[in-house]
């Protein structure tokens, strides 16, 4: 059995017009493992991870977490599932011992176990020294911290991480990740959603790419970027203007069209030394001076480009520099349904 | 911070020791109870709360007192005692306020959410937040009744007979603390929830027995004045607290400052729930 199955997910949000969040998303987790939901802002992974949580019910399709149904048994599957979000969802008036507690009660955990659990959890995630001030003193790294932590005072078998590291520094982000593939290695399952490919690549046995409310591909990170079977030979030249008459003249190379960053021009390919060599003859009748070349095995932001048409972090950060004003303060439902 | 070192065993997934024994009305109640805890712990730490539940009456009083009350005259009792039912009904509407914002900043800061996956009650969240601010308002009039004893109010009926005004006046307070919940719930912000309270607020505040006695407005205002829910709350403790000085000592003032305190809270309690399971 999977500790997760959601079967074709569908969610509308009505508003001055109405957005088609999910349009039918199926997905399964095996127990013990970290499944990658993968996309960019808006593709409707928050949306997933909120039918799951409970907190939303679905338009149509059904989810089960442990082989409960998250609609008619919500109370129960709320008792299996720990949720944290991008948002860090805290009072930051008490302190991060009287926010663990205060979980811990509205777990209806005992009282003995709720005053260890927490600060056992505040030791394990750094926190003992700030146990006892307001969360307002806390950096952001600290709060999702503490965020986690109360996510995970009912030791829940099921744990729904949303977008865990966004907006955090690289040393939190590590930090977080060490935690998250502890918590994996102890025997939660865990669903995170991401926008980082990075992030879905170190941490999640297996990826589901969602776009526009659907599932564009699925795979073990492996799969995913096997399945475009071929290598990218990325050509740097003098300067952008540059690049673009480059493409033009290697596009008959190549199955796709070439993809030009800056003073970058990239060909997947499959036969990539034959290529190569006819592309570098082809710029030299052309006089162009080629000032890098390399052969790689394609990414997942190579996956992601060839499945959506656009680069993951491009639309994340376009989508959240439209959205930034909200930072903090929006509910999950119009920051999903901004697209 | 140094790179974490976490033992996995210490965050195994164990064995569930929540225990869903018990009565649900029972953890109805304990949710409900750590709720209001925690919002009871919040507001001591943000000073503006402080500051407009504490300071802001007591400032209304001396303005009462003294700035404005040389002026006003109602017939047959002192201006300071005729005030202070007001200033009580006066504060805790503006605190009513004060649960829209709260709830506002709950469901824009995630905190709801977070909530609505928590296997607690689902009433806990209105209940722990409108029986705090129910709390909050106990502590207030209280307050409120120190600085007037201090600038010359003496109740005229019995200790007795002044708690039941007081009571009047903080179950009043409850019921309009759920209809200001259905504010807080739909509002986009919690600068908005504020905004939007006011103009409920204030024509009821305002224009009411509250500071002056409703004879002294033009005769249309009056006819919403002497009907309107708040006045009847204010013209019912005040009988309580001073003796009748107008009407003759009746307790039908009371009984209708009830209905409409039962009443207000029939209707707007399921609306504000209904608003809140909506909210995810």
């Amino acid at each position: 059995m999977n500790a997760v199955e959601a079967r074709d997910l569908v969610k509308e949000f009505s508003g001055k017009r109405t957005v088609r969040a999910l349009d039918g998303v199926s997905i399964d987790v095996r127990p013990g493992s970290i499944l990658g939901l993968l996309g960019p802002n808006g593709a409707g992974k928050t949306t997933v991870v909120r039918i799951l949580s409970t907190v939303l019910v679905p338009d149509a399709g059904h989810a089960r977490v442990l082989g409960h149904d998250v609609v008619r048994e919500a109370d129960i599957v709320r008792r299996l599932i720990g949720l944290a979000g991008q948002y860090a969802a805290v009072d930051e008036n008490l302190t991060g011992r009287e926010n663990l507690r205060m979980v811990g009660r509205l777990t209806h955990l005992p009282k003995k176990i709720t005053l260890e659990r927490s600060d056992t959890l505040l030791e394990q995630f750094g926190l003992s020294d700030a146990a006892n001030r307001t969360l307002k003193t806390y950096s952001g790294g600290m709060r999702r911290r503490l965020d986690l932590a109360a996510a995970l005072v009912g030791r829940p078998p099921i744990l729904f991480l949303d977008e865990p590291t966004t907006g955090l520094d690289p040393q939190s982000r590590q930090d977080l990740w060490v935690v998250i593939e502890g918590l994996v290695r102890a025997g939660t399952t865990v669903l995170l959603t991401t926008q980082y490919l990075e992030e879905a690549d170190r941490l999640a046995d297996r990826i589901v790419v969602v776009d526009h409310g659907r599932v564009i591909a699925e795979g073990t990170p492996a799969e995913l970027k096997a399945d475009l079977g071929t290598t990218v030979i990325s050509l740097t030249v003098p300067d952008s203007a540059t690049a673009r008459s480059v493409a033009a003249i290697l596009s008959p190379l190549a199955p796709r069209p070439p993809v030009i960053d800056d003073a970058t021009v990239e060909l997947t390919v499959e036969e990539a030394p034959r290529v190569a060599a006819e592309a570098l003859r082809a710029l030299d009748q052309h006089g162009v001076t080629v000032v890098g070349l390399t052969l790689r095995e394609p990414s997942l932001d190579d996956v992601f480009l060839r499945l959506t048409g656009h680069r993951a972090e491009e639309v994340a950060e376009v989508a959240s520099g439209a959205t930034s004003s909200d930072e903090g303060g929006t509910p999950s439902h119009d920051r999903e349904g901004r697209r | 911070m140094t790179a974490l070192t976490v033992d996995p065993a210490l965050l195994a997934p164990g064995r569930r020791e929540s225990h869903p024994g018990g009565s649900r009305l029972r953890w109805a109640l304990s949710d409900a109870g750590t709720v209001t805890w925690r919002n009871l712990i919040s507001y001591t730490r943000i000073p503006d709360a402080i500051f407009f539940s504490s300071v802001q009456p007591i400032m209304f009083v001396l303005l009462f007192r003294y700035v404005f009350g040389g002026v006003i005259h109602v017939p047959g009792v002192t201006y300071v005692n005729y005030l202070m039912a007001g200033v009580f009904v006066q504060t805790v509407m503006f605190g009513a306020v004060s649960t829209s914002v709260g709830l506002a900043e709950d469901l824009h800061k995630g905190l709801i959410e977070r909530f609505h996956a928590l296997p607690m009650a689902r009433s806990a969240v209105l209940a722990g937040r409108t029986t705090a601010d129910l709390v909050r308002n106990v502590g207030v009039v209280l307050l409120i009744t120190a600085v007037g004893y201090l600038v010359g109010f003496r109740v005229q009926t019995s200790p007795l007979s002044f708690v039941a005004g007081l009571l009047l006046i903080l179950f009043f307070a409850y019921a309009v603390s759920w209809g200001f919940a259905i504010i807080g719930l739909s509002a986009s912000n919690s600068e908005t929830a504020q905004l939007a309270a006011f103009p409920v607020l204030f024509p009821l505040t305002f224009a009411s027995s509250a500071f002056v006695p409703v004879t002294s407005m033009p005769g249309w205002l009056q006819a919403f004045a002497i009907h309107q829910p708040v006045s009847q709350v204010i013209d019912a403790s005040r009988e309580l607290m001073l003796g009748g000085h107008s009407n003759l000592w009746s307790m039908s003032d009371v009984w209708q400052s009830l209905s409409w305190s039962a009443g207000i809270l029939v209707v707007v309690a399921p609306i504000a729930v209904w608003r809140y399971r909506r909210t995810a």
